[in-house]
Formats: structure tokens, sequence, C-alpha cells
């Protein structure tokens, strides 16, 4: 298959050759204008073998409907089925009398059933608290920068329970921290404007169990392998993992890993104060900077805080920590 | 809501009250206001109520998800999103654990495939796509976003330049080109508006040139879209990405 070569958007809409051409369907509007329907949905997962099961509990009498949505591996592909169900209170379905629906009709339940969660926030959060996000509207101040990693499981508005105006978050494979002199990135970009525009006083980066990201780090031999972009990336972790595989050379490589995705957490701390700005807000006692682990195989969280102290911190040293905790 | 000015005002004039009692109570009340700082906001007991709210509410009560979250996941969504403190979509569109890989940066943007500079973001769709196998992938865009206010002004306002944000929005410079002009004469406000919705636009097109992206795509095993969360109004939209070839000529 042709591969098409890096482009541009505006080469995508000047050139004369035959080139993709894009179109926008836009399938839905959604504002006080609509009208909210009669029912609230609360989420419970199931697993009955291989098939998630995602019900949406009615709780509601009026004009109630029953969405499920599954997820059935089959070979390498991820099939969806959704069935609607006839209004029940608390009514859990029953995998059995699952349908399984077209690609298109699939499509449009997908449209409905992200349109039904936002006019569930809206309803429940938005118009309840409406003074308090007219004043998020009008600019955010929030506590905390989170650097945490894009996993699907370790959401820390989830976990830690951020609300709207309190973290602002960056989130990317494995939570790392590239230093300042790697030059511009994504990362730093919300850095410097978290620490330099908005003042956090306060940066969180959270690593987690069982972290895809570090276990291709982990895995990596000593070349990069360049057809590759998550080793490309991971590469900025690998002192982390030559720390880890000097300390822990003895345990299995699962250990390894949650060794590295601990230590990845520090080195990420120890990259925060190559930045000069953030040393010298570190340094007067205006910024913290804290290391966190949540593991979700025993739901435990770990969280501990950089001691700052210039003069001893060196290159290759150990990071100096106070403040540690450990919650399960 | 009083402040705590008003109320150590409010509780003064309480103190010609006759009974020595509740004046001495009321004096009492005032010296353990005034002490009160209410802008001491301790991060680590914000961290562990959190943490505890979840672990109670959620994981503890839905084990046998948590149990099987634990062996592996499988979303069905990619998702880039600002990091605007204001937007994380798990409140907005309730993202429960398991069901989205999320990508957040300033301004919810994707830059062209290109391995050297943006090895971060490229690496999030590599796994996503060729290793989780999402099926859908939605960039949503957001009012008032400061990432896009700094490409619309800078540097034409002749503030000074940040390092790494000006390097990094440059890649929505595209849709500013555009924005200006199909909408140069409205108002900044206006202009910033157009430019967050076209930003995501671009963004889905600069998904195209991603390989797997491409792959995925070609084998309708990838749906791309775009959403718009207007928090000022409390409004959502979303949008379907349709990439189609036209055909112009052949000879």
């Amino acid at each position: 298959m042709a591969t098409l070569s890096p482009t541009s958007f505006t080469k995508n809409f000047n050139s004369s050759v035959d080139f993709p051409i894009t179109s926008f369907q836009t399938f839905a509007i959604f504002g006080p204008k609509l009208k909210t329907e009669q029912t609230h949905f609360r989420l419970s997962t199931s697993f009955k073998g291989n098939r998630r099961v995602v019900d949406f509990e009615n709780t509601t009498t009026v004009q109630t409907s029953l969405f499920t949505l599954t997820g059935v591996r089959t070979g390498s592909r991820l099939e969806l089925k959704a069935m609607k169900e006839s209004p029940g209170l608390t009514q859990k379905l029953d995998k059995n009398r699952l349908d399984r629906l077209t690609e298109s009709e699939n499509g449009c339940d997908l449209f409905q059933h992200l349109k039904h969660r936002f006019l569930r926030f809206k309803k429940h959060k938005f118009e309840e608290n409406l003074g308090h996000f007219q004043n998020l509207a009008e600019g955010q101040a929030p506590k905390f920068m989170i650097i945490a990693c894009a996993d699907s499981r370790v959401c820390p508005s989830v976990i830690l329970g951020f609300q709207p105006g309190e973290a602002f978050m960056v989130r990317n494979v494995a939570n790392l921290v590239p230093p300042f002199e790697g030059g511009p990135s994504e990362t730093n970009a919300a850095l410097e404007f978290a620490v330099n525009s908005l003042k956090v006083e306060n940066i969180l980066v959270i690593g987690h169990s069982r972290c895809g990201g570090i276990r291709a780090l982990m895995s990596m031999q000593d070349e990069v392998d360049s057809s590759s972009f998550i080793r490309s990336w991971v590469i900025v972790g690998k002192n982390a993992s030559l720390n880890t595989k000097s300390a822990a050379s003895h345990l299995g490589f699962d250990q390894q890993c949650k060794h590295c995705e601990k230590e990845s957490v520090d080195h990420s701390l120890l990259n925060l104060l190559t930045y000069p700005w953030i040393e010298q807000k570190v340094a007067k006692g205006e910024l913290s900077l804290h290391g966190g682990y949540y593991d979700f195989v025993d739901c435990t969280f770990e969280k501990w805080t950089l001691d700052y102290k210039g003069s001893n911190l060196g290159k290759n040293s150990r990071l100096p920590v106070k403040n540690r905790f450990y919650w399960c | 809501m009083a402040s705590l000015e008003e109320a150590i005002e409010g509780l003064k004039k309480f103190l010609s009250n006759k009974d020595d009692v509740a004046v001495a109570q009321i004096e009492k009340l005032i010296t353990g206001l005034q002490e009160t700082d209410l802008n001491e906001f301790d991060p680590v007991k914000r961290i562990i109520e959190g943490f505890q709210h979840f672990k109670i509410n959620k994981f503890d009560k839905h084990p046998e998800l948590y149990e099987k979250l634990a062996e592996g996941q499988w979303p069905k969504f990619l998702v880039f999103a600002c990091s605007d403190s204001r937007v994380c979509p798990s409140h907005i569109l309730d993202f429960q654990p398991g069901e989205a890989f999320m990508v957040r940066n300033i301004a919810n943007m994707v830059p062209a495939f290109d391995k050297l500079k943006y090895s971060g973001v490229g690496a999030a769709i590599e796994y996503a796509v060729s290793v989780l196998e999402v099926q859908n992938i939605l960039v949503i865009g957001h009012s008032r976003c400061g990432g896009i206010k700094r490409l619309m002004t800078h540097p034409e306002d002749n503030s000074a330049p940040f390092d790494f944000i000006d390097e990094w929005v440059k890649i929505g410079l595209p849709a500013k080109v555009k924005v200006q002009a199909e909408f140069g004469d409205l108002p900044l406000e206006d202009q910033c508006k157009h430019c967050e919705k076209e930003s995501v636009k671009l963004s889905l097109c600069n998904l195209e040139t991603y390989p797997y992206v491409q792959m995925g795509l070609a084998n309708k095993k990838l749906r791309l879209m775009g959403g718009y969360y207007d928090f000022v109004h409390g409004k959502f939209e979303l949008l379907e990405f349709e990439p189609c070839f036209r055909h112009l000529f052949s000879t």
C-alpha cells in the first residue's frame, strides 16, 4: 500500500493533483435548546468470560432506555455490539439477549451514547454547579499540574477525583518528562504554560503498574529502533531503565518493570529540575514537586515529595524525598 | 457567602451584648477566625481524599471490572484533549477506567507525522492504533483555549516569546491562516473560537499522515471524530471525519 508522505493541512487544500479530500459531517449540536431526556444512567460493568459487558442501569421511571455496549475480541478485531432494551428499573442486561447490530447502526449508537453522556454531565454537574462553572469559564487557577500516563485505566480525574478547574493535566505514554536539553516538546510546552502562566503550586508525576511504555523501555536493546515511535519516545526514560537493571537485576522481568515504573517517576522529577524556571521556583518554595505511583492490581497509591536541597543534587544522585505515604 | 472579614465584622457587632459568657465565646470565635488562613491548601490531603473516595466508591464496588482491567486494557477510544483543567473528557463525556486511551497536551494538537520532532504524540498514536487497536480517535477542542489564543495573537502582539509554547502551538498555523483569511474582520474572541474548531479539523487531517491510521481508515477499522466543548454555554458538538478521494482526471 502506498504511503502518503507527511504533508501539511495547507498542501492538502491547495494541491491540484489527486489528493485526499476531506469532508466533515456534523452529527449533532448539543445545547440548551435540545430537549433533555428524562433518563439517568449509572455505569456498571461486569466481566463474563472473554467479554466485557458495560451496562447502563436505568434509575428513573419515565421514558427509559437501557443500552449495553459489549466488546468481544475475535482474533485481532474488537467488535462492538449494542442493543436497546425496553424500559425497566435498575435492570441489568442478560448477555444471552444481546443482538448483533450492523456497522452503521453501531456507529449511530456510539454518537447517541456520547451525546447521552454529555447531557448527563451537563445536567448533573454543569447546571447544578452553574456559578462555579461560570467562574471557571472566566479563567482557570489550578493548584496542580499532573503528568500521567495515557493508559485508559489511570485517569487522575477518576483515581484522585480531580474536579474541573483543579488540575492542569498532561498525559503521554509512560508519563515521561524529557529534560530541558532535549528541546521543545509537547510536555515541556505544557510545563512552561502551567508553571509560568498559571503558576501552579504543585507538579505531581504519577506512574502506574503494568505500564506498557515502561515495559517497552525495559525490553529495548541498546540501539534505538528507528522504525518505532514508541521506542523513539520511551528512550527519554533510558537512565531509569539503566538504574533499574543495575539495582534490580536479581528480580524477574515483571518486578524489574515495576521497579522501573517508580524509578522513572524519580527520573522525571529530576528532569523537571533541569528547567531553570522550575528549579528557581522550587528553591524559593513556590513550587513543590511530587511523585506518585498508582498500583491498580492492589488499588494502592504511594506518594512522595522532592526534598529540595540544591547542593545535594548531582546528575546521578538518588532523589532525596520526604513525606512518603502509602495508602491502601 | 460572606468573606472572612465580613464574618469577623458581623461578629464584632455582638460584642456589645451584656452576657459575659456570650461575649467571651464571640471573642474566641473572632480570634479563631483571624488566625484562620482560608487560602491554606494542603495538596497531600487533597490527593489522599481523592484516592480514598475512588477506592471506596469505585474500585471496591466493582471488583470484577478492576480485576479484568488489571490484566489489560481494551479501550474503544483514543482521545486527544487539551491539558486545560476544565475540560477533562472523563468528566464531560464520563469516560470510565478502561474506555479511553487519553493524550492531553496544549490545545489538543496532533502534529503531522515527524519521528524526530513529535515522537511523544506519535508513540501514543502508534500504541493506541497498532497495539491496543482502538476503533475510534476523537480530538476534542474547547472554548477559550489559551493555546489557541497564543497561536492567534503571537507574534503580532509583540509579546515576549515562550521557548516551548510557541514552538508547539505553531503546529496550528495552517488553521490560523485559514481563519484569518475567512474571518479576519471579526473580533479576536470570535476568530479564536473559529480557530479552536479549525484546529480540531487540522489535527484530524494530520492524523491521516500516520501510516497505521491510514491503514485503519482504509480497512474501515478506524473512525476519526472531532469534538468541541463550549464550557461557556454548556454545549458539545461532534463531527465525523470522512477522508475520501475525489477522482479529478485520468488519461
